[in-house]
């Protein structure tokens, strides 16, 4: 049998005994026991009546994602530049970044929605906080840890400091930032979630995911619960995806880590 | 004929503290147009302080250097490193190629720095140039990875050569390749010095200073023996042989 083919078959067949698991266990539950675990037919039901909620719900919960996660892109960079051009910058700020880290969500959302209110804007700064750190920390690596040898080439050859950065040092650290950047793009759709679900508002159809957990759980929808759960990892993939690729696209000329078959 | 280079009783002291490390003793050498020279010696010898500062990265303690008529001690820092872009070029034993960008775009990078200013295009043809030289045009868009140690090593050469510099200095250069393609790359070198680049070397192996014409010896911080290549090898001819040894290797096999 091909790879390749196998490569398909397999997860399929786990998916499919997963599958069989799963209603083997629901139906050995006892009648008022069921709703604990609702089935997978139940939950594609919970899709059809509440469908309309939760694309609303994926698309608002995607926005702060993103504007989160872009910003944190963004934000991280320039700082990362900071970092790397002086060790006593790293030394001054590394600490209060490890800080930023720490900050528990729970306690700073009441702040933050005192601050900047519920809603949105509250949504995109937890993402922010959350995705935030993984990309300052792989991307400054990256960019003091280019080759000695080459960094004495550079000065050699007489080549200013924005040339080293810029021509040598940011496409070096490419390979870390996007390390970086792949561990934020999973965390960035549940920093969306959990902001949303500390921080978030339903006024003005801003509700999203998050919002949407707390009030089918409240209303005791468990198979809608699951539905949500579902869409929230549709998302998540979808980040992941988007960064996979364009890291592909980035690399997979030059970096060892893509296989190349032509020489 | 005025030499190349031409070191007048070189001193070079390290100076770390407590613990002064004398290099290099006096060393008196001239270095013509056209020249092949190894330099070997044990570490500690003295080569690579040598080769520093022939290469103007290191100033002597004391002593005289002329690069191609140029006193060396009167020049302050920039001017040292233009006077260096100018007229040297320089090959490593690691090859220090750029993996994100291709071989052409390698070749270009010394020229991207420095005075003079050089248009896209004159620049495209120089980096081309040099690469037909090295024997790899067709390789051009390849980007390091995609390329074997002796094609890497001599993308770097071409590197070397896109200043038209008047020498050119060789740190190892086969320390990370096998044999055969250790011959290769003499090959090029050879090939340069026939057109008449100077070239300096430093190299461990015996067999590989045996491609050179001239070999110099080096010991605690002097040249201890200084003499002209009579039995040379021939890179094209040694290359030969080998492929027939493996050609018999083969068919009795």
């Amino acid at each position: 049998m091909s790879k390749r083919l196998l490569n398909l078959l397999l997860p399929a067949a786990t998916g499919v005994l997963f599958i069989a698991v799963w209603y083997a266990v629901r139906f050995s539950l006892s009648e008022d026991m069921q709703f604990l675990l609702p089935s997978p037919g139940e939950i594609i039901g919970a899709f059809r009546t509440n469908g309309a909620d939760l694309a609303h719900a994926a698309l608002n919960t995607a926005e702060g994602a993103l504007l989160g996660f872009v910003g944190a892109i963004a934000i991280s960079s320039l700082l990362a530049l900071a970092l790397s051009v002086s060790s006593l910058v790293r030394v001054s700020l590394y600490p209060y970044l490890m800080m930023l880290q720490m900050i528990p969500v729970i306690i700073f959302a009441p702040i933050l929605i005192l601050w900047v209110g519920p809603g949105l804007k509250s949504v995109v700064v937890i993402t922010f906080l959350i995705c935030f750190f993984p990309l300052v920390v792989n991307t400054t690596q990256g960019l003091v840890s280019t080759d000695r040898n080459i960094v004495e080439l550079f000065r050699m050859y007489r080549a200013t400091r924005p040339q080293e950065i810029f021509l040598l040092r940011a496409p070096a650290a490419l390979p870390y930032f996007f390390t970086g950047l792949r561990i934020a793009a999973t965390l960035a759709p549940i920093g969306a979630l959990v902001g949303d679900y500390t921080a978030g508002s339903s006024a003005g159809d801003g509700g999203g995911l998050g919002f949407q957990a707390i009030i089918y759980s409240s209303q005791a929808k468990y198979p809608a619960l699951f539905a949500t759960a579902a869409v929230t990892c549709v998302l998540g993939f979808v980040f992941v995806a988007v960064v996979v690729g364009l890291s592909w696209l980035a690399l997979h000329q030059w970096h060892d880590s893509y296989e190349r078959t032509d020489n | 004929m005025p030499a190349v280079v031409k070191l007048e009783d070189i001193h070079r002291i390290y100076d770390s503290g407590e613990v002064k490390v004398h290099a290099v003793r006096g060393v008196t050498l001239e270095l013509h147009k056209g020249e092949f020279m190894a330099v070997m010696g044990a570490s500690g010898s003295g080569k690579s302080t040598l080769m520093n500062t022939l290469g103007c990265l290191d100033r002597p303690t004391s002593g005289r250097y002329l690069l191609d008529g140029v006193d060396i001690a009167g020049l302050d820092r920039n001017e040292l490193a233009d006077l260096r872009n100018e007229k040297l070029g320089f090959v490593f034993q690691g090859f220090n190629l750029l993996s994100r960008t291709t071989a052409l775009e390698n070749v270009e990078l010394p020229m991207l720095y420095g005075r003079r200013r050089i248009s896209h295009h004159d620049m495209q043809e120089r980096a081309e140039h040099c690469l037909a030289i090295v024997g790899l045009a067709d390789r051009a868009d390849h980007f390091p990875s995609q390329l074997s140690g002796g094609q890497q090593q001599r993308v770097a050469i071409a590197r070397a050569l896109v200043n038209n510099p008047q020498v050119l200095l060789a740190d190892e250069p086969t320390g990370n390749l096998d044999s055969k393609t250790a011959i290769e790359v003499m090959g090029v070198f050879q090939k340069l010095n026939d057109q008449g680049i100077t070239i300096v070397m430093v190299t461990h192996e015996l067999d590989i200073a045996r491609y050179c014409r001239r070999n110099l010896i080096m010991r605690d911080g002097k040249v201890v023996s200084d003499v002209q290549v009579t039995d040379r090898l021939i890179a094209d001819t040694e290359l030969r042989r080998l492929h027939e040894a493996e050609a018999a290797a083969k068919l009795t096999a």
